[in-house]
């Protein structure tokens, strides 16, 4: 069987697909809504002890990095589909972000 | 080689002209959104380092009217997602317990079961 990058790119695809649509709308719902109603508080004290927790980073990093690779990965399919192109251009664009905003959450995680 | 095979023409707009298409597009758009908060998230996290008075500037502009509109939108398309992801999870991943194939409305009632008692989770956690 021919060798394929495939699956390392689907793995974390799926995972992210799952971690969007089981976290992300509760998570939006908070810092959308509940928060800016005064319903619900993040005072820096707890969001930085939960932060620097090790438990609380991996939680918080997953939280982040896989919807964003699972969003990247669609839209460089999706940027295809409306005829921009499947080339080097919009891989670079798309994973180049996500690579992006996971090693800045990932470095920000590391300082808290 | 002197071969030149038939490629049909393929409109930018293809996906206006049926509703399955564009509701294709618009569960695929979703995926925009989702990136945009994830960069909401990512900025949450980079301030939430920089200490006290950066985090409670960051609450302070994600909660300004411009932040919650931008949100509402959001999360908008992220229960689209969720709803269509689930849907499609039965079929994706067609489950088999002792020979037997799991119904597809008991894949997705699980997932929902799930989805809300991980959110529930999420908002004691949150709001202890």
């Amino acid at each position: 069987m021919a060798k394929s990058n495939k699956p390392l790119l689907w793995l974390p695809f799926a995972a992210g697909g799952l971690a969007a649509a089981f976290l992300l709308p509760v998570l939006i719902l908070i810092t959308g809504l509940l928060v800016p109603l005064g319903l619900m508080h993040l005072p820096y004290a707890r969001m930085f002890a939960f932060a620097d927790n090790p438990l609380g980073k991996l939680i918080l990093f997953g939280a982040v990095a896989l919807p964003t690779w699972h969003a990247a990965h669609r839209l460089r399919v999706t940027a295809h589909d409306l005829g921009l192109g499947g080339g080097l251009a919009v891989r670079l664009i798309c994973y180049g972000v996500a690579w992006l905003m996971i090693i800045v959450s990932a470095a920000a995680l590391l300082v808290v | 080689m002197s071969r030149r095979p038939y490629l049909r023409e393929v409109k930018r707009s293809w996906w206006l002209g049926q509703r399955r298409y564009l509701f294709y597009m618009i569960r695929e758009l979703t995926s925009l959104f989702v990136a945009l908060y994830c960069v909401l998230l990512v900025v949450g996290l980079v301030r939430l380092a920089q200490g006290p008075a950066a985090w409670d500037g960051f609450v302070a502009a994600f909660s300004s009217p411009l932040g919650v509109l931008f949100q509402v939108l959001c999360l908008i398309f992220a229960t689209f997602h969720s709803v269509t992801w689930f849907a499609v999870t039965p079929k994706a991943m067609p489950l088999m317990v002792k020979g037997e194939a799991v119904p597809p409305r008991a894949i997705v009632a699980a997932h929902y079961a799930f989805w809300a008692a991980l959110s529930l989770l999420v908002l004691i956690v949150v709001g202890v």
